[in-house]
């Protein structure tokens, strides 16, 4: 029968690299053999299995731009707490292997053709997906104007920050504007509190551009953020969402 | 095959085996409520809230919020499983059994239904998931008004199944003859959705 799509199939990936973004966040590079592509803004199925064959699975957003060869990156932030996020931070090594499956995800996506003008609002580890938009907007040379408020604790946790303020220098098309919300370094100048209306109104292209809309985060940042756009006039239809967090983004 | 795949140095965390057996394959338990969501949360006000029954009827059916109310209401407590792996176990919620809202409704015809929300949400159903008990239209979660953030004012609960096609923000059900993919299901999550089948995306 046409049409049955074949079965996402786990897959072995081999960690090719181990990258320190921040001193809680590590990105891993993985080969996936059988890889065949994603689009910005999907995600990774994970999966451990124990020596008593027990099994856990998490999903962990793709940061790379899709490519032609079988290399993918995940950022991962180590939750003190967390079952799987701190094997994946502090066990696991370049030669390991790691079951994967995917790409998932049809919504949370964005692909240069498109267009835009985009707004990327993230909180935290929420950049992951939007930083596969931006490095693949820049490999294709994307002339779609993107607005990125990000927003993080503090100044070193500010992940991908050099690469941020190094495209952001070489592309008057790419805005980038941080909060820190609970502490700032000396003689800062960016936003120092939650993303609010104001910050929004401030940043962001304006509604009658009809940007495309994409926030990702904990919980709270994304309800607040999603239903101020709205507010100020995007349509809704325009304003997609993912939330991250411990177990999904709780209330 | 190869031999069985192990994840060197991982230990895990398994549950108290009362709770593990109530976890389908490659599901966590939380304490929490976790929201998830496609895009913006939609405010309905309950003045302009309804429900209604469309499709393959002989005469549409409409509930607004207090003929809603006035409704044979159900408390049930429910395990429920999200496709993002995450479950939580003993979810108290208060709504009108589907089989309540079809009463008297013609459905020899029905095959399937699609559940539709504010915020264009869709999710479809096969009648057969939706009847005998399995399904209701809940407005309290917890013994309080169920909130805009999971899927307030009146969300579909379809437990035995993930919880996408519980639909947030719902206000009716379209019968159908023939089945029609909704919202998650047109962007390869599975058309039927059994947890204990591990059915989560199109091809499992």
């Amino acid at each position: 029968m046409a049409g049955i799509p074949a079965r996402l199939a786990w897959r072995r990936a081999v960690v090719l690299r181990h990258i320190q973004e921040t001193p809680r966040v590590t990105s891993l590079v993985l080969d996936v053999p059988g890889w065949v592509g994603h689009r910005a803004g999907q995600h990774l199925d994970v999966r451990l299995t124990a020596e008593d064959g027990y099994q856990t699975e998490r999903s962990y957003s793709i940061a790379s731009a899709p490519a032609r060869d079988t290399r993918v990156t995940l950022t991962v932030e180590r939750l003190d707490d967390g079952e799987v996020s701190p094997y994946l931070t502090d066990v696991l090594r370049a030669g390991d292997e790691l079951e994967v499956r995917g790409p998932i995800g049809g919504w949370f996506t964005w692909r240069p053709e498109e267009g835009g003008p985009l707004v990327l609002v993230a909180g935290g580890s929420g950049i992951a997906p939007l930083m596969a938009m931006i490095r693949q907007r820049a490999a294709v040379r994307s002339p779609v104007p993107v607005c990125l408020l990000y927003s993080s604790r503090a100044y070193e946790e500010i992940i991908y920050r050099e690469e941020l303020d190094r495209s952001a220098a070489a592309d008057g098309d790419l805005m980038v504007a941080y909060t820190l919300t609970r502490s700032q370094p000396p003689g800062w100048r960016g936003y120092r509190r939650h993303i609010d209306r104001a910050m929004l109104d401030a940043v962001a292209w304006a509604p009658e551009e009809r940007p495309l809309v994409f926030v990702c985060g904990p919980t709270p940042l994304v309800e607040s953020v999603a239903t101020t756009c709205v507010e100020l006039g995007y349509a809704p239809e325009r304003v997609k969402t993912e939330r991250f967090g411990p177990t999904g983004g709780e209330t | 095959m190869s031999t069985p795949f192990v994840s060197r140095g991982f230990q895990g965390r398994r549950q108290r085996s009362e709770a593990a057996q109530r976890l389908p394959p490659g599901q966590y338990l939380v304490s929490g409520f976790p929201v998830l969501s496609a895009g913006p949360t939609p405010r309905t006000s309950l003045d302009r809230w309804d429900f209604t029954i469309v499709g393959e009827i002989d005469e549409p059916r409409r509930w607004t919020w207090q003929e809603f109310q006035q409704l044979p209401r159900e408390t049930v407590t429910k395990d429920i499983h999200c496709v993002t792996k995450w479950s939580k176990l003993d979810t108290t919620w208060t709504g009108v059994s589907l089989d309540t809202l079809l009463q008297g409704v013609n459905i020899s015809a029905t095959k399937y239904v699609l559940a539709f929300s504010d915020g264009d949400y869709t999710t479809n159903l096969a009648l057969a998931d939706v009847t005998g008990g399995k399904a209701w239209i809940a407005y309290e979660y917890a013994d309080a008004p169920l909130a805009p953030e999971h899927g307030g004012p009146a969300r579909l609960l379809v437990p035995h199944l993930y919880f996408w096609k519980s639909a947030k923000w719902v206000r009716g059900l379209q019968l159908m003859a023939e089945d029609e993919p909704g919202f998650w299901e047109s962007l390869g999550y599975h058309n039927r959705g059994d947890p204990w089948k591990e059915q989560r995306y199109a091809g499992d």
